[in-house]
This record gives structure tokens, sequence and C-alpha cells, in this order.
């Protein structure tokens, strides 16, 4: 086995189980953290398939800043209500049912796809060729990328203002 | 590893999210769902480039990273305020549009 195929599996297991604790704890705090792990997981696939900068990506707004904002969110509405928040699950079976129906069609899907042989060989590094793309050919929707994220948060601000 | 690899491992994260969206009652638990399920297309897309030799899906995956980044910041601003004037963040209880 070459050290490729052990990592693959090593963050394959940590995703895989930090997925099944987010869906699964019955603290919803936990459960935050345990998103925080998947994502942070999910980064090392990304360094695995060679994306250094997604990966960095990932970490800094994923793990990073969804994961603050929604640690912020539990705190503030836990003080709303002056409890524990509940975190509990209904319909496990029907869910469970549905999930691994997802499951099993997909990885038929998956498994009778032509997919594309052994992956070519990439630029070492390819930070440069993202920020060429992102600034030429896809340079509409970046912009609009950044209407979208000032008028969310202006949004936000304004449905989470202190009452008058 | 081959891009099935890959592409199984999202399918699972992607069933589990979908798990949670389905049996979660808390709408913030329901929210982390989305989360993972937006988590594992994003595995796939990065996946799909590397392995097609074409950085399009990793481009397309910084906007998917950026969008879902707004989507949290509404959707916990919205909880807030269900918080504010129902009292709740029980999926269940938000049944105004129940005839």
């Amino acid at each position: 086995m070459t050290a490729d195929v052990v990592a693959f599996w090593g963050l394959a297991v940590l995703l895989v189980g930090s997925a099944l604790a987010v869906v699964l704890t019955r603290n919803l705090f936990h459960s935050v953290l345990w998103l925080a792990l998947a994502l942070t997981g999910t980064a090392g696939l990304f360094l695995l398939l060679e994306a250094e900068f997604l990966a960095a990506v990932q970490v800094l707004l994923y793990a990073g800043g969804v994961v603050t904002v929604v640690v912020f969110a539990i705190v503030v509405t836990e003080r709303l209500v002056g409890e524990r928040l509940s975190h509990t699950s209904r319909s496990v079976p029907l869910g469970a049912i549905t999930a691994f129906g997802l499951l099993a069609g997909l990885v038929v899907s998956i498994a009778g796809a032509p997919l594309a042989g052994p992956a070519p060989a990439m630029p070492d590094d390819l930070t440069p060729e993202l920020g060429y793309a992102v600034l030429t050919r896809h340079v509409l929707p970046f912009e609009l990328l950044g209407v979208l994220l000032l008028v969310a948060l202006l949004g936000a601000i304004y449905f989470a203002r202190p009452e008058d | 590893m081959g891009l099935e690899a890959y592409l199984f491992l999202a399918a699972t994260v992607f069933a589990i999210g979908l798990f949670g969206v389905m049996t979660r009652r808390n709408t913030v638990g329901i929210l982390l769902g989305v989360e993972l399920m937006l988590n594992a297309v994003n595995i796939n897309l990065v996946a799909f480039s590397r392995f097609q030799g074409d950085t399009l899906g990793m481009v397309f995956t910084l906007f998917a990273i950026a969008i879902t980044v707004a989507e949290v910041a509404v959707g916990l601003a919205l909880v807030i305020l269900i918080f504010r004037t129902r009292r709740t963040a029980m999926a269940d209880h938000l049944d105004l549009l129940k005839g």
C-alpha cells in the first residue's frame, strides 16, 4: 500500500465517522464540533486531490467561519430561551431507509458508469491557474458572488438586529 | 486511489447528511445536515476536476463554498428570528401555514 491509499482510507474513516456523529449525537454543541472535524477531513481529501488552495479555503471559510457562526447562533439562542436546546431525532427508521435507498442507488450508478481512467498529471501548483480562471473567464460570477455576499450579510444583520 | 473511491465516499457522506436533514427536530440540526450534503458535493466536484485534468470543477467548488457561507449566515439569522417570535427551534412547531 502506498502512502496515498493509507491517507485516503484514514480520511475516509474520519469523515464518515464524524459525519455519523453529527447526525446521531444528542448534544447540539457536540454536533457542531463533529461537523468541524468532518469539514477538516474534507480539507485533507482536497490535499490528496492536489487542490491545496481549496483545502486552505475549506479550513478558513468552512471549518473556521461557518462553525464559529453556528456556535454563536447556539449560544445566542440558548441565552434567549434560558435553557439547553434539545437535539433529538424523529422518524429514524424512515430516514435510515431513505438514506440507504439513496446510497444504494448512487453506488449502483457509480459502479456502472464509464469513469475516467487514472488521473492525468497536473501542474505542481494549481493556485495561479485558479486565480487566472476566476479573474478572466469567470469574472462575472466572481463579481456577482461579491454582491451576493454583501446582500446576504446585510439581510442577516437586518434579520438579527436588536429588538427595538 | 481511483475516481470511484472518492465518489463512493462522497455518496456515503451525502446519504448521512440526508439522514440528518430527515430526522433532526432542531432547525440548527437540519442546517448541519445540509452542510454535510453540500460538503459531499464539493468532494465530487474536486475529484472529477482532478481526474479530468480540468480546473473548472475547482473554480466551481470555490464559488460553492462562498455561497454556502452566505447561506449559513442567512439561515442562522432566520433561526434567531424564529426563536425571538415563536420561542422554539423545533421544525415541527413551525406550522403556521398548516390548514
